[in-house]
């Protein structure tokens, strides 16, 4: 009896934390749609107003024109640099090579507005700074460890002896690669691409100190809050949060959908048959 | 898959195609470059230039530990580094009393179907724009907000939650909580669950089996829990700047309004690296609480 008292107990306090996260998104979205100015109470009627302002606003489009070609970019490159280092990780032992994990883990243990400083200063120290490209860098910069850690997790699934294997049996490591590990590891490279993208997309501390005139979206974000208090943010957050929950949804759904079938015991070849 | 390769003739490891450890080198080489070269550098570079001095609104390189020595010697900077260091201890401290018993519900009392759809709720918000879901915290926190008006309904209020300490950290509580929940389910699942049954069956209450067996087992994961949030509230500018209304200001803030006024970069510098020391610091001294102390048989 007690402990169901305290696993409903429990049950609701996990309700309030939900409502918690969700509050404010749910709000945000309610209020894109009121015709008032104000987010209070009385509703004012039902309006898209303020999507039609936002969309017709040009700084607002290009920032999410900006936002999207740095997202594309960011995601293809960083989430190829992290295969490469997660492969590293599970094929090679070397000296330094736990140097080498962690430079290519600590970026974003480091806060965003230090590394947004230091690449400002590097960036137009080397007349790098203010161009979409200098966000890429960075945001590239800050995403491959974690594409990284979404492949390396995959790859520790995998049995070692399939791509020895494949070796023996006369592949290069190239061709092992190609027909083997990419295959197997192709759920976590998508998933890769699409949380990177989502990252990237949503990323403005660093994107605000070097993008100049090339704002992305969140940094042309920052600007208004900074302004304003206007109630088309309410509109453009509900835009970037459903960019954003589809991608990292898609994300979520990529990496974990797989680990399911893999918690049945099923032999190693035929999971790879499966693929 | 039937692949190409099965059908290629068996030629030893090696012989085709470049060597072995080229290839490693290869592949082992694009983020290691990438990384020196736009993640290390920079921040030696910052280091650098809190050297520098600038002239004329202009940079020059230099070596002067002038920058060092006006921010130090600053009475508000070490007012602002106490309260910076204060709030985000403060942020890992409630986030992590707060995420608990949500940790332990996924991880000890919940089918594995049902924790799936919680985690998927809980964990996609943490990827969409934290600058709008700050900002949308004030519809909710203000004077006039969704919560003082209910409140007012019921004849109470209204009360000041913006602008204010608690409005900065709601939003260093927004900030990190997907993250310090994630870890400390994670930690909390991988407790031995026999340590568990033990203590039940030697007659170990509930409320004790939770603080003496498994806190203790799950003190690595819950200490690196809290110091990731410790992270990410002591570099964050967003919740302090829109939620606490600025005044007074945390280091991050100090930082952007140093870069801004003017161009003075290397003082900004000497700010970052003091946040970066700091950092450092705790980073190190957690890991000596997680794994240090007693040794916990596991």
């Amino acid at each position: 009896m007690a402990n169901r008292l305290i696993g409903w107990a429990l049950l609701g306090y996990l309700a309030l934390i939900l409502v918690f996260i969700l509050a404010p998104i749910v709000s945000s979205f309610v209020f894109s749609f009121n015709a008032g100015r104000f987010p209070s109470l009385p509703w004012a009627g039902f309006s898209t107003q303020w999507y039609a302002a936002v969309l017709s606003d040009s700084a607002i489009r290009s920032g999410l024109i900006n936002s999207l070609i740095v997202a594309a970019c960011t995601s293809v490159i960083a989430t190829a640099l992290g295969f490469t280092a997660a492969y590293t990780d599970y094929r090679y032992t070397f000296t330094g090579k736990s140097i080498y994990m962690a430079v290519a883990m600590l970026p974003p243990n480091v806060p965003v507005m230090i590394l947004g400083l230091a690449m400002l200063v590097y960036q137009s120290e080397l007349s790098l700074s203010g161009a979409l490209y200098s966000v890429i860098i960075a945001h590239v910069v800050y995403c491959a460890p974690f594409a990284m850690a979404l492949i390396r997790l995959r790859l520790s699934q995998m049995d070692a002896d399939l791509e020895a294997a494949a070796w023996n049996l006369g592949a290069s490591q190239g061709q092992a690669i190609r027909h083997v590990i990419i295959p197997f590891t192709l759920p976590s490279i998508l998933a890769a691409l699409f949380l990177t993208m989502a990252v990237s997309f949503d990323e403005f501390a660093m994107a605000w100190f070097v993008s100049g005139f090339q704002e992305t979206l969140p940094v042309r974000i920052l600007v208004l809050l900074q302004r304003e208090v206007s109630p088309r943010v309410n509109a453009i957050g509900s835009i970037v949060f459903l960019v954003t929950i589809v991608l990292a949804a898609v994300a979520l759904f990529l990496s974990s959908g797989r680990r399911r079938d893999e918690a049945a015991p099923v032999p190693a070849s035929s999971q790879r048959d499966a693929l | 898959m039937p692949s190409e390769a099965a059908r290629a003739p068996a030629i030893p490891v090696g012989r085709q195609g470049m060597s072995r450890g080229l290839f490693g080198v290869m592949l082992a080489a694009p983020m290691l470059i990438w990384q020196v070269l736009l993640f290390v550098a920079p921040l030696c570079f910052l280091v650098m230039m809190t050297f520098w001095s600038v002239r004329n609104y202009k940079l020059a390189p230099d070596f002067t530990f002038a920058n060092w020595q006006k921010v130090l010697s600053t009475g508000y900077f070490w007012d602002i580094y106490l309260r910076t260091l204060l709030y985000a201890l403060l942020a890992a401290g409630i986030t992590s009393l707060v995420s608990f018993p949500g940790a332990f519900y996924l991880s000890y009392r919940i089918p594995a179907g049902l924790r799936r759809s919680f985690l998927f709720l809980l964990i996609t918000p943490y990827f969409t724009s934290y600058l709008v879901r700050i900002y949308s915290w004030k519809i909710l926190l203000t004077d006039q907000g969704l919560i003082n008006l209910g409140l007012g309904a019921l004849g109470l209020g209204p009360f000041r939650m913006y602008s204010n300490l608690f409005g900065t950290t709601v939003g260093y509580v927004t900030l990190c909580f997907p993250l310090v929940l994630l870890i400390q389910m994670i930690s909390l699942s991988n407790v031995d669950r026999n340590l568990i049954e033990a203590a039940h069956n030697l007659g170990c209450g509930r409320l004790r089996t939770v603080f003496e067996v498994i806190i203790p087992s799950a003190k690595v994961g819950l200490v690196l829990a809290a110091t990731f949030a410790f992270i990410l509230s002591f570099g964050d500018f967003v919740s302090p700047t829109l939620l606490g209304g600025s005044k007074p200001p945390t280091l991050s803030i100090l930082m952007v309004d140093t870069v801004r006024s003017g161009s003075d970069w290397p003082r900004a510098s000497v700010i970052a690296m003091v946040m970066v020391a700091t950092l450092l610091a705790c980073g190190l001294g957690a890991l000596r609480l997680a794994y240090g102390g007693r040794k916990a048989g596991r």
